[in-house]
């Protein structure tokens, strides 16, 4: 997954020199209607090389977003200016681009550093130009400054993202977020790894090693412990696991099935599935006192629960109807509702964090993909054409889905826009790469 | 009768013959001691000096005549199943049979059944399949006598693929179950 971070890097070069495109990397029709963004390099106000280059994390974060299109830096028409004071109008009154992102990088204090980053509206720019009347002060969009560590460029970059995402878009960013995943590598000792790294890949840290599987990590809603199942005692575990100081509890560990753990969305609780009593159930158990509770009854598999935003009622996975299909049950009343009847399975599903629609693995013609249904209308649509689709987890804002794939016979982890428009294949390292989670805002 | 003892005698001396062990002098009950003859038995040796030395079969303690029976056993523990499905086929009774009366026989022994999955589907939904593919074959071995208390299920649904091709082929050899001594 380190070869993660190179892949963004790639990507970017594929994105501004499309003609030397030889990655083996799936790029659709997103890219050509993304909207032109320009992102200068921050200028180093320091002596010696500058220590890591802001912009860069920058321009990937919103190419990655599917959204936006950074061009190609050697095309601005303007070079090493930090702030609108130096922004010259006249000389961007033609240039195809709806906004500047740039700053400047200044020494600190010990191993620290003054960012300041302003965002600039070209739009109303050329229209200032166009009417003849420039008001620079009413150019800019968003304009900071911090003072960061050494350690933090990459994290601050991302914040930057973050804004100029939310300015442009009015939806907030998600690139200050993590994904947790399995790695699976038979020539390691322990073959199954609990994996977390930066939503682009970086900064992997492995937080769990074993002899047997792991599977199903999941976040707690404030982004700091995994529920995820152990294998590690011969059979299937429910255990948490704060991401900072290690420690791990173990939540169920019934005879059967302990599986597909989901925090509620007030942390306190797991949705999971129990197959002690016979089938495979959903039930709710509280996290401090163990305490369960039985949701589901019946003779065929319910599995995959998911929760609704506002924690009163469950998705889950069912074969009562003969095949599986998603159900919906309000934790209340425990009345159950069927809600997807399209297409030959349906399965693994989440709530996208508006409430408004459902991703989900959907089978038709045998074809394993991830699809998205409004739950209002009902309607559906197949939004990757991978193989072997599984494990789709939404990001916190929304706009992007993360899922497994299977790729020149490997698993891989795959993303796709919400509107189906941008793809992007995540190449691995060693190994199998499964079952994405996207964490909560951080 | 007569021609029924010279078929069982034949029987007996057609897989000795194709094995090309010389002799036995008790009669050979099981495969799992047959094949122990030819590897360990009682072949002379020709020895300088015109002498010629011979051995005795071996005497095996209910150890490791238990050893050997699971060893036998275990080159055929896997059944195999149809896509999403946890019916064991009528091609695989024999050997969940022949399990089954060995686990009957010998009390004291457990077996772990494990449930498998091929990839296609969600890993939740195999490890529920996997389960109830664990639990077919349980349901069986129970039916034949066998104690609950002799048999523990674990399903790994699509975690442990034995072949990691993803064609078809690849598919149908990872839906399984796994009897595991």
């Amino acid at each position: 997954m380190k070869i993660l971070g190179k892949f963004l890097a790639l990507m970017l070069i594929v994105f501004s020199l499309p003609s030397k495109a030889a990655l083996d990397i799936v790029i659709t029709e997103g890219v050509d209607t993304a909207r032109p963004i320009a992102v200068m390099p921050f200028v180093w106000e320091g002596a010696g090389p500058v220590p890591e280059q802001i912009a860069n994390v920058v321009m990937s974060d919103l190419s990655r977003s599917g959204t936006f299109k950074p061009v190609d830096v050697i095309s601005l028409p303007q070079q090493g200016i930090s702030m609108v004071s130096q922004f010259d109008p006249a000389a961007w009154a033609n240039f195809d681009a709806e906004a500047l992102v740039m700053g400047s990088i200044k020494p600190y204090g010990t191993n620290q550093y003054l960012v300041k980053f302003e965002l600039v509206d070209l739009i109303k720019s050329q229209m200032q130009v166009a009417q003849g009347k420039i008001d620079k002060a009413d150019l800019s969009l968003d304009a900071r400054e911090t003072v960061i560590s050494a350690s933090q460029f990459r994290q601050y970059g991302h914040r930057i993202s973050d804004i100029v995402f939310e300015k442009l878009t009015g939806i907030r960013g998600a690139f200050l977020t993590r994904i947790a995943y399995v790695v699976v590598d038979h020539n390691k000792s322990n073959p199954y790894q609990l994996m977390i790294s930066d939503y682009d890949g970086y900064n992997e840290q492995m937080l769990l090693s074993s002899p047997e599987p792991l599977m199903s990590p999941s976040w707690s809603p404030n982004g700091r412990e995994l529920a995820y199942v152990s294998f590690e005692n011969r059979q299937a575990e429910i255990f948490v696991q704060d991401i900072y100081t290690q420690a791990r509890k173990k939540v169920t560990s019934f005879p059967g099935i302990n599986g597909a753990p989901v925090f509620s969305p007030d942390g306190k609780k797991l949705a999971v599935t129990l197959s002690k009593d016979g089938q495979p159930e959903i039930y709710v158990v509280d996290i401090a006192t163990g305490a369960i509770k039985r949701v589901t009854n019946h003779y065929a598999i319910d599995t995959e629960p998911s929760w609704f935003p506002d924690g009163r009622a469950l998705l889950f996975t069912s074969e009562r109807g003969g095949r599986p299909q998603i159900y919906k049950v309000d934790l209340a009343s425990g009345k159950i509702t069927r809600l997807t009847f399209e297409g030959e399975w349906n399965l693994g599903g989440n709530i996208t964090p508006d409430g408004r629609s459902m991703v989900f693995v959907n089978r038709t013609n045998g074809k394993f993909n991830i699809a998205r249904m409004d739950l209002q209308t009902g309607f559906m649509q197949v939004l990757t054409s991978t193989r072997l689709d599984e494990s789709p987890s939404t990001a916190p804002n929304g706009t992007m889905v993360i899922y497994g794939t299977t790729h020149n016979g490997r698993q891989v982890l795959a993303a796709v826009s919400m509107d189906g428009r941008f793809k992007a294949r995540l190449p691995a390292g060693q190994g199998e790469v499964k079952s994405p989670s996207w964490s909560p805002f951080l | 009768m007569e021609l029924n003892k010279l078929l069982k005698a034949m029987a007996v001396a057609l897989p000795l013959l194709a094995l090309g062990a010389c002799s036995s002098t008790s009669e050979s009950e099981t495969d799992a001691s047959g094949s122990l003859g030819s590897n360990t038995g009682s072949s002379s040796g020709v020895v300088s000096g015109g002498v010629e030395t011979g051995s005795a079969s071996q005497i095996l303690t209910p150890e490791e005549q238990q050893q050997l029976k699971e060893q036998e056993l275990r080159k055929e523990h896997i059944i195999y199943f149809d896509f999403d499905r946890s019916e064991v086929q009528p091609q695989f009774l024999e050997i969940i049979q022949a399990h089954g009366n060995y686990l009957v026989e010998n009390p004291n022994v457990r077996v772990l059944i494990e449930g498998h999955a091929d990839e296609r589907g969600t890993p939740e939904y195999n490890i529920a399949l996997g389960e109830r593919r664990a639990k077919a074959v349980a349901k069986y071995l129970q039916s034949m006598g066998v104690l609950p208390s002799q048999m523990s299920i674990v399903s790994y649904g699509e975690e442990k693929p034995l072949d990691l091709s993803r064609t078809n082929d690849g598919f149908a050899k990872n839906r399984r179950a796994v009897l595991v001594y």
